[in-house]
Parts: C-alpha cells; sequence; structure tokens
C-alpha cells in the first residue's frame, strides 16, 4: 500500500510580540489508505494544530514555517487557495470536537449536510436535499425526513456529532481529520461515535487521522499512532507495539497517569511537572525535565526521532531503560 | 462575544427556547408600543389621500392663516393650504425617504464591515482607516455640508446619508465578525471547501446580521431627522412637497399668531423619533438575549 497522506518536517510558527515560537516542530508521519492514525498527546503538545496546518486553517498569527504536507503527492502548503477549497470535501474533510458549537445555528441541519455535496458535486437543490437524507440514515439519525429541516439546537450532543460525521463525509473524501471527535460526549455515545465512524470509514476506504488525548480510544480505532509533546513527536508505531512495549519515557507515563479498569491499580501514576514553556523550550530533549530517566545527555544534545524497528520510532537515546521498567511494571492495555 | 453566549445557552436549553420567545415578545412594553406607533405613522402615510381632506399643494388665499376649525382641523398657513393635510402628506414623503435612506448605508457598511472583518490585512486597515475618517465629523454637520455641495433633492439626501451613514453598520459588522470568524462553525465550513463568498454569506452574515438590524432601528430616526432638517435649512425637500421640515421653517413667522403651524409637524417628528426608538430598543431585547 501506498502512503495516501504524507507529511513531512512540518514546522507551524507562531510569532507575537513575545517573539516566534515553534508550535509544530519537525513533525512527520504518512497515513496509508484506508488505515487510521492516532495523534495523542497532553493538551497543548500541538496536535490540533497540526491539523489546523494540514487544512490549511491556522488561526491568523500562526503560520506554517517549514514542510510539505503531501496528499496523493500533491503539497497542500503550497496549493493555492482556490485548489485547497477544491481539496477540502471531496479529499479531506474534518470532524470537530464540539458538536454544540461546530454547526452553524441560524442553518437548518439538512441545508449543511448538503451544502458541501452541491458546491463540490454540482448537485440540484433537490438532489443535494436527497443526499442528505441519505447520508442522515447512513450515519444513524432517525427520521431523517422530519430531522432534516430542524436546527442544531434541536439535536442532543451525539446527534450533532452525527450530522458532523455526515457533513465530513458528504463528498467522500479520501482522508478525515478528526479533532477529539468524542471528548465532549458521554461514554456511551462516545462508543457509539467511534464505531460508526470506523464503520463507515471501512466501508468506503477512508482514511483517518484521530487526534485525542484519550488512549483507550487510540487503541480501538487506530492501527498507528504517533505520541507528541510540546509540538514534537516523541514515538511512533503500530499502536499495540507502542502501547505495549513503549519506548519512550513519556509514552510510558502517559499511559502509566491512565485509569484502567481492566486491572485496577493501587493509583495512577501522574507526570511530574508541566508541559514546558514554548517561548523557552528546554534543551536537549523537550521531555528532559520531567523525565525518571533523564541523564547529563539528556539536556546537552538534540534529540531527534530515530528508527528503531522497521515500523517505530522513539526519540529516546534510553529508550531501552523505559522498556525494561513497562516489564517491572506494566501497564495493561 | 454574544455568539459564544448563544451557543452554549443554546446547548443548556435546547427545547424551552422557541417557547420562551414566543411568550416574551408581546410582554416586551417599549416593543408593543414601538410597534403601534410606528405602525399607525406608516398607515397614515400609506393612507394618505384617503385620510387627508384637502390636496395638499392647492392654495386657497380666501382662508389663509385661518385657525383650527370644523373645515380645516389644524387651520390653513399662509397660503391657505389645509395644515392637516399637509402634515399627513408630509409623513408620507419623511418616513419614505426615511426608510429608503437607511437601507443603501445597511448594505454597504454590511458589505464593507463584512470583508474588512472576515479578511483583514489591507482591506481591513483601508476600510477602518476611511470609517475613522468620516466618524472624526459629526453626523449632521457632514450630512448639511454634502447635501449642500451634491444639491438638494432627494438624490442628494440619499448620497450624503450612505457616505456618512455606513461607518456605523461597517464597525458593527466587522466587530461581529471579527468574533464570529473563528468560531467553530465558520471554520467548519471553510474545512468544507466553501468560498470565501459563501462562507460570509451563508455562514457569518446570518449570525451576525441581527445587530445590524437593531442599530437601523435607531439609525432611521437619525436619518429622519437629518431630512427633517435639511428640509427645515431649505435644502432638502424641495417646496411645494409637503413635508415636516418645511413646514416648521414656514410656520416660523407666524410663531406668535399661529402657534400650530410650526408646533404639530415638530411634535409629528417627535412622536416618529419616539416610536421607531421604542421599537428599536423592543427589537434589541427581543434579539440580544437568544438570538435564535
Amino acid at each position: 500500500m501506498t502512503a495516501l497522506l504524507e507529511v513531512e518536517d512540518l514546522q507551524v510558527e507562531i510569532r507575537n510580540r513575545r517573539g516566534a515560537v515553534h508550535v509544530v516542530e519537525n513533525v512527520s508521519f504518512s497515513v496509508e489508505s484506508g488505515r487510521a492514525m492516532g495523534l495523542v498527546g497532553e493538551s497543548g503538545s500541538g496536535k490540533s494544530m497540526t491539523l489546523r496546518a494540514m487544512m490549511g486553517l491556522l488561526p491568523t498569527e500562526a503560520h506554517i514555517s517549514e514542510g510539505r504536507v503531501l496528499l496523493n503527492g500533491e503539497d497542500l502548503v503550497t496549493a493555492p487557495r482556490r485548489r485547497l477549497q477544491q481539496l477540502r470535501g471531496p479529499q479531506i474533510a474534518m470532524v470537530f470536537q464540539e458538536p454544540m458549537s461546530a454547526l452553524n445555528p441560524v442553518m437548518r441541519v439538512g441545508e449543511q449536510i448538503a451544502e458541501g455535496p452541491r458546491v463540490h458535486l454540482g448537485l440540484s437543490r433537490s438532489q443535494g436535499a436527497d443526499k442528505a437524507l441519505e447520508l442522515m440514515r447512513r450515519v444513524g439519525i432517525p427520521d431523517p425526513e422530519r430531522r432534516a429541516f430542524d436546527y442544531p439546537h434541536q439535536f442532543s450532543g451525539g446527534m450533532r456529532q452525527r450530522v458532523m460525521i455526515a457533513i465530513a463525509l458528504s463528498c467522500e473524501p479520501r482522508l478525515i481529520l478528526c479533532d477529539e471527535p468524542t471528548t465532549a460526549l458521554d461514554v456511551t455515545i462516545q462508543d457509539q461515535i467511534l464505531r460508526l465512524l470506523t464503520g463507515l470509514c471501512a466501508d468506503t476506504g477512508t482514511s483517518l487521522v484521530f487526534v485525542t488525548h484519550d488512549l483507550p480510544v487510540v487503541a480501538e480505532v487506530c492501527q498507528t499512532v504517533a505520541v507528541m509533546y510540546a509540538g514534537r513527536i516523541l514515538e511512533s508505531g503500530g499502536v499495540t507495539e507502542v502501547f505495549r512495549q513503549p519506548r519512550h519515557p513519556y509514552t510510558l507515563g502517559l499511559l502509566r497517569s491512565a485509569p484502567d479498569f481492566a486491572e485496577t491499580r493501587e493509583g495512577l501514576i501522574p507526570i511530574p511537572g508541566a508541559p514546558p514553556d514554548p517561548y523557552a523550550p528546554p534543551s536537549g530533549c523537550v521531555f528532559h525535565p520531567r523525565c525518571a530517566f533523564a541523564t547529563a545527555d539528556c539536556a546537552t544534545q538534540p534529540m531527534p526521532l530515530r528508527q528503531v524497528t522497521a515500523t517505530r520510532t522513539t526519540a529516546c537515546i534510553h529508550d531501552d531503560r523505559a522498556l525494561e521498567s513497562q516489564k517491572l511494571l506494566p501497564v495493561a492495555q | 462575544m454574544t455568539d459564544v453566549i448563544v451557543a452554549s445557552a443554546g446547548a443548556a436549553v435546547p427545547v424551552e427556547r422557541p417557547a420562551q420567545r414566543r411568550a416574551t415578545w408581546y410582554r416586551n412594553a417599549p416593543l408593543i408600543a414601538g410597534m403601534t406607533i410606528t405602525g399607525l405613522l406608516i398607515l397614515v402615510a400609506v393612507f394618505a389621500p384617503l385620510i387627508a381632506p384637502y390636496d395638499p399643494n392647492k392654495q386657497n388665499l380666501a382662508v389663509s392663516l385661518v385657525g383650527p376649525s370644523a373645515q380645516h382641523l389644524l387651520g390653513t398657513d399662509q397660503l391657505g393650504r389645509d395644515t392637516f393635510s399637509r402634515l399627513v402628506f408630509g409623513a408620507r414623503v419623511d418616513l419614505r425617504v426615511g426608510f429608503i435612506a437607511v437601507l443603501f448605508p445597511f448594505v454597504l457598511g454590511t458589505f464593507l464591515g463584512s470583508i474588512a472583518g472576515y479578511f483583514g490585512g489591507w482591506i481591513d486597515i483601508i476600510v477602518m482607516r476611511l470609517v475613522d475618517t468620516v466618524v472624526a465629523f459629526p453626523f449632521y454637520v457632514l450630512v448639511i455640508a454634502l447635501v449642500f455641495v451634491l444639491g438638494t433633492g432627494e438624490r442628494s439626501i440619499y448620497i450624503a446619508i450612505t457616505i456618512v451613514g455606513w461607518v456605523s453598520y461597517a464597525r458593527i459588522i466587522r466587530g461581529e465578525i471579527l468574533v464570529a470568524k473563528q468560531l467553530d462553525y465558520v471554520l467548519a465550513a471553510q474545512s468544507g471547501g466553501l468560498s470565501s463568498r459563501r462562507v460570509i454569506m451563508r455562514h457569518v452574515l446570518p449570525n451576525v446580521i441581527t445587530q445590524a438590524i437593531v442599530y437601523a432601528m435607531s439609525d432611521i430616526v437619525q436619518d429622519i431627522l437629518a431630512i427633517v432638517t435639511l428640509s427645515y435649512l431649505g435644502l432638502g425637500i424641495a417646496p411645494p412637497t409637503a413635508d415636516w421640515g418645511s413646514m416648521i421653517a414656514a410656520g416660523q413667522d407666524f410663531l406668535t399668531t399661529h402657534w400650530q403651524l410650526s408646533t404639530i409637524p415638530g411634535l409629528a417628528v417627535v412622536l416618529t423619533g419616539l416610536g421607531l426608538s421604542l421599537l428599536g430598543d423592543g427589537l434589541a431585547d427581543l434579539l440580544r438575549p437568544g438570538q435564535r
């Protein structure tokens, strides 16, 4: 299989009065057709910025200072605005975190779903309405003939997220970017939405990039995962191997600080400290001030991602010790 | 700002909302009073030919400057024209010109405010510099000066009010759009590959336009006052067309003997202003807490 999406050395810079910061630094990953990749990390680790950069929808103060985002070999970073508008929808779509605020409050739901197909696929008003009904049925909204004429505030959170998914799917994109699509929902609804999303993507062969801080969700949805911290990817690989045998102390820390019901633990082990100030990132490894395994080397030399096996990369030079520690105090996943 | 609040409020009480709205509109005293006064005035203006007992421009020097009587409810002016008829036809002219005059600045200001707020950058800088320039002058002074340059007549009034009036709409809309364009649904619309024009017209503007509409209600008052003032100064509606401003000006000379000639059209202006202001206030109350 060839890679549908390739992100190469993506760097996002924010300039303001305090100077320039790189909120995304040398991020590279690829997603194959029909596969799902998870992007995990704490709040503020640059996950959402990475997604918005890929969509070309960065906030005004941020811009891509380096790197390429190749979709089917076409660079989205250098693509002109008109071309991007053609690609958004039929090639690449996005599902947002807050279904409450991501729908236009004064537009009927059916119209919102039909809008993409009408613009991109050239459907007439009535064809668009039919398409909206079909999509609402596919995402499991009951009574679509009536609900299509309702406004978003008349929908529950879970139903709104279904509408968002219907909008994302409406032009049959090759790739859907999901920005924490289930974080704002109840756990029971979360599971429904995840199943729906993965099911529909499996049917159509759509790839997913799934941003979340919820590790079990990644384990359920994705085949590969990249762990982000302070705008950098610290570790990547297949989901099972990364979660079973983490090769970065940060991944280990994330796993240990997540609650787990399969095996009751004495208590969660939080990662000490706080993420670094983006204006003054630590020298060497960005994680070393919070790292239990840190040695003098960690603070001095830069830590690029390196390949450890055919499928795995890590930015830690003590990855063996992280692995060792995992064996002594296993995290069930 | 309001949009954020609206979004979360909508989330909290999704079902009760429409019912609440329906229940509140008729309990809104300013709105009811404003609607009644403005409604009556509009009816008078529309049915002026049926209401007025005389032709407003027909002179009859035999009965000039008579006091109120059964034949002439409010007496006649120095040319023997029926004051009541002129008052009624004056409503027609002033209200029509006022309502039309508010449309042009509304459209121009909304357009320029939208592109300034949405695109930012140099467009925003240019538009906002223009706004600052216009705002530097008092409204009436600039309108009067412009009409003076352009010449009297309705067309000049429209042009002058548009040139001066659009800035308020541009400011309101720009501010609202600066907030709205950061909201998720605008981002979602952009991520759907919609053109900027479509995003503005279908997703951003419908959510912010209410603020401009509320402002337009109070703006009509200002415009009608401007028209009356211009006519009073002899720059607005050309005589002999009946208009409150010229009626006040003409009646001035007889203030000590026939006070009603100036006072009654003056009161009509006050009543119109009151009605539209109340309507604007009521509308603002109705739309602000929970737009939709």
